[in-house]
């Protein structure tokens, strides 16, 4: 890994509202017995996962584990064989009618999943699109905000990160990280209260890791916002996740405080993990 | 009951004309593939050509764009009229066989291109350094590895000329179409034999371009 | 070197590159809706353009032209030489044009889709304002193409007796024999349009070309 100021270890204040604990508020993402397969590859086993409102986890994993298809299926990109998933109290897939659960309709999808951002490997930007227009396109045509203030936000967030002066620039003109930043603003500007990370700095060169992850950390503690991290970055993982959240084979295979995953991991798998990832 | 149109597809007469268009369905088939056949020979002459030195590579581009730049009925009727009139005398169907290996030859020589460069420049280098003579080379290397992959493309400019062979009806070969033609003049019935005409190119065309998509999706996955 | 029969050409040359230019925007139209129709969620719209692309991609366009002169007039409907000439090649490329609609719509990234549904786009917002807009620039170098395909193709009318171009050199040519001035005059007139053409087709997939590394 890269040693970088990303693995120097802080110390953070506990999850404001840890998952799973009795009395606790109502989960912000809830997966239950959820099963994903792509022909004869089980990819998600009756996968239970719940995540706090603001809480920040980090989901570490091998390659092939299933990490991005939990965030595509939450993001609505994947549709699960069985199981529920609910977000902000209302199921994804479905929606009730009476007393029964039927499958969602493109309506209700979209209702819930207005709740949910999403920061991708490869950008994903609008490539015909200036930077400010990717930013402002779905505030104004989803959210209905005017074009002023839609500007206004998007000028603020792309500030926020670093390219307040690349509003006219398009996609092509930027480097990876910042094509990476430009992203991060388009999805912060739909105010998600769920925002999904896959690898976000996976495709870029070495020496552009760094403002990104430093753009994510700021987010991580500004607070509001809940996270969830797919990531190779273990110092990263280790510093600004509340919750570490290992997975194998298509199942957590053992979550925890940061600091116990990290410094005394219980599953052989996760030991093995660990040992062969922080041995570069 | 449809008596408010004049409606008048007549059963009984489509299925006394069929044989006649069947039959003349094989003089298209054959027109296909003896055309197809000498595109596939011109096309890779003009390929060669264009690889040449430039007093080859330019003269062969200039045909090449030439042929593909005007229309195949005007080209047969330059074949057609122009010939005779220069003391070569060749019956209608070798004329439109000819037009149509010339016509297609131009876009297959373009295939061929794709297909040649899509070779490695590491087999080229490979076979110099084992001091193969050039025609081997070509014959056993480059040709044998930049043929599979332009299967379907070959594939879909078949089918493509298939459906132009009714242009030779316009020198006079007795085709399906020009078989069609005849049977509508002499009957006054067109309804018939030109529906009977669509439906036997679509009877033959659809089938193989599934084939070739087949093929297509086959190549594409390999890859 | 013939220049006398240049003029009579020419005036048939114009009704070639009218035929083209209509022809080429109601196939447009019928290109667009029926590319789009091919990749809709809705399984009788998909059907009825599927049936459409592979009747008309099937069988031939001379057919085609032949059966809307000669045969409808016998169902009842008698459209003009021009009409039907039109009709049958905006049919005709139609229905190649709606191919590369659907297959340019098909090769825009993946992830632009993802994207627009991370957004939170209706179905509607995300093929207009993301997917078609990308989806054009890879359709223009192929519609160029087929542009000169349809040029060649306005050739077939001469055969249904509009007094295109090709119509006026065949009718000259049986009028006064001068059969090497005549054809080479019609080759060279249609090579100087659409030699241009193919040209103009090169710089569009250059720019485009330019455009999908971004
Ligand atoms: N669309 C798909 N079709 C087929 N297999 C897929 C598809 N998406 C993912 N997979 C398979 O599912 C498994 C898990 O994938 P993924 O969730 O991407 O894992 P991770 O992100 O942990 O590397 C892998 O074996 C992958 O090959
Ligand atoms: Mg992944």
């Amino acid at each position: 890994m890269h040693a970088t100021a990303d693995t120097a270890p802080t110390s953070r204040a506990p999850a404001p509202h840890p998952a799973g604990t009795d009395g606790g508020p109502q989960p912000i993402v809830v997966f239950r017995t959820v099963k994903k397969s792509f022909g004869d590859v089980h990819v998600l086993r009756e996968l239970n996962f719940e995540v706090a409102p603001a809480e920040k986890v980090a989901i570490i994993g091998p390659s092939g584990s299933g990490k991005t298809t939990i965030l595509r299926v939450l993001m609505t990109l994947e549709r699960p064989d069985s199981g529920e998933v609910i977000v902000a109290g209302e199921h994804l897939y479905h929606k009730r009618v009476g007393d029964r659960l039927v499958k969602a309709d493109e309506r209700h999808l979209r209702m819930v999943r207005q709740n949910i951002g999403m920061v991708f490997q490869h950008f994903n930007l609008f490539p015909h699109m200036k930077v400010i227009r990717n930013v402002t396109e779905a505030p104004i045509h989803v959210l209905g905000l005017s074009k002023d203030e839609a500007n206004d936000r998007a000028k603020g967030l792309l500030d926020m990160v670093g390219l307040g002066d690349k509003l006219d620039a398009y996609p092509a003109q930027l480097s990876g990280g910042q094509k990476q930043r430009v992203a991060i603003a388009r999805a912060l500007a739909m105010r998600p209260k769920v925002m999904l990370f896959d690898e976000v700095t996976s495709a870029l060169d070495p020496e552009l890791v760094g403002e990104v992850l430093g753009i994510i950390r700021t987010l991580a503690d500004e607070g509001e916002m809940a996270m969830l991290i797919v990531t190779h970055e273990m110092g990263f993982a280790r510093d600004v996740a509340d919750r570490v959240v290992f997975f194998d084979r298509g199942q957590v295979a053992e979550e925890g405080p940061p600091e116990r995953i990290f410094s005394e991991p219980q599953n052989p798998r996760t030991q093995e993990f660990l040992r062969a990832v922080l041995a570069h | 009951m449809f008596d408010f149109i004049t409606f008048s597809w007549d059963g009984e007469f489509a299925l006394r004309i069929l044989p006649q268009l069947l039959r003349a369905t094989l003089i298209t088939i054959q027109a296909t593939v003896v055309g197809f056949a000498l595109a596939m020979v011109i096309g890779l002459v003009f390929a060669l050509l264009r690889r040449g030195p430039r007093v080859t590579a330019w003269p062969a581009g200039f045909v090449v764009e030439f042929l593909r730049s005007t229309p195949l009925l005007v080209q047969l009727y330059v074949l057609f009229f122009l010939l005779p009139a220069y003391g070569v005398r060749l019956d209608a169907f070798t004329t439109g066989v000819i037009g149509l290996g010339l016509h297609y030859g131009a876009y297959l020589s373009e295939v061929y291109r794709a297909g040649i460069a899509s070779v490695d420049t590491g087999q080229w280098e490979a076979a110099t350094s084992l001091n193969f003579g050039r025609l081997h080379v070509w014959r056993t290397i480059i040709l044998p590895q930049a043929m599979p992959p332009m299967v379907p493309a070959f594939g879909n400019y078949f089918i493509v000329m298939f459906k132009e062979t009714p242009l030779l009806s316009a020198i006079t070969v007795t085709e399906l179409m020009q078989t069609a033609k005849i049977i509508g003049a002499r009957s006054f019935n067109y309804v018939e034999p030109y529906t009977l005409v669509g439906l036997i190119f679509l009877a033959l065309s659809y089938p193989s371009a599934l084939l070739v998509n087949r093929l297509e999706a086959r190549f594409a996955r390999n890859r | 070197m013939g220049f006398d029969l240049v003029p009579i050409l020419l005036r048939g040359l114009d009704i070639t590159v009218r035929l083209t230019l209509t022809s080429a925007a109601v196939a447009l139209v019928i290109a667009m809706i029926a590319g789009l129709g091919r990749l809709s969620p809705l399984r009788p719209v998909r059907f009825l353009a599927g049936l459409y692309v592979e009747v008309f991609r099937g069988t031939s366009v001379l057919v085609q032209m032949f059966w809307f002169f000669f045969a409808l007039p016998l169902f009842g409907v008698t459209l003009s030489p021009f009409v039907a000439g039109v009709t049958a090649l905006s049919l005709n490329i139609g229905a190649y044009g709606a191919e590369i609609v659907r297959g340019s719509i098909l090769s825009v990234p993946k992830g632009q889709l993802e994207a627009s549904v991370a957004l939170n786009m209706t179905p509607a917002l995300r093929m207009r304002r993301v997917i078609l807009p990308q989806a054009l620039v890879l359709m223009m170098p192929p519609f160029g193409n087929l542009l000169i395909e349809l040029l060649k193709a306005t050739a077939l009318v001469s055969l249904i007796t509009i007094p295109d171009i090709t119509f006026r050199g065949v009718t000259l040519q049986q009028t006064t024999g001068r059969t090497t001035e005549i054809f080479l005059w019609l080759l060279v007139l249609y090579f100087a349009i659409a030699y241009p053409m193919t040209l103009g087709v090169r710089w569009i997939e250059r720019r485009a070309s330019a455009f999908r590394k971004a």
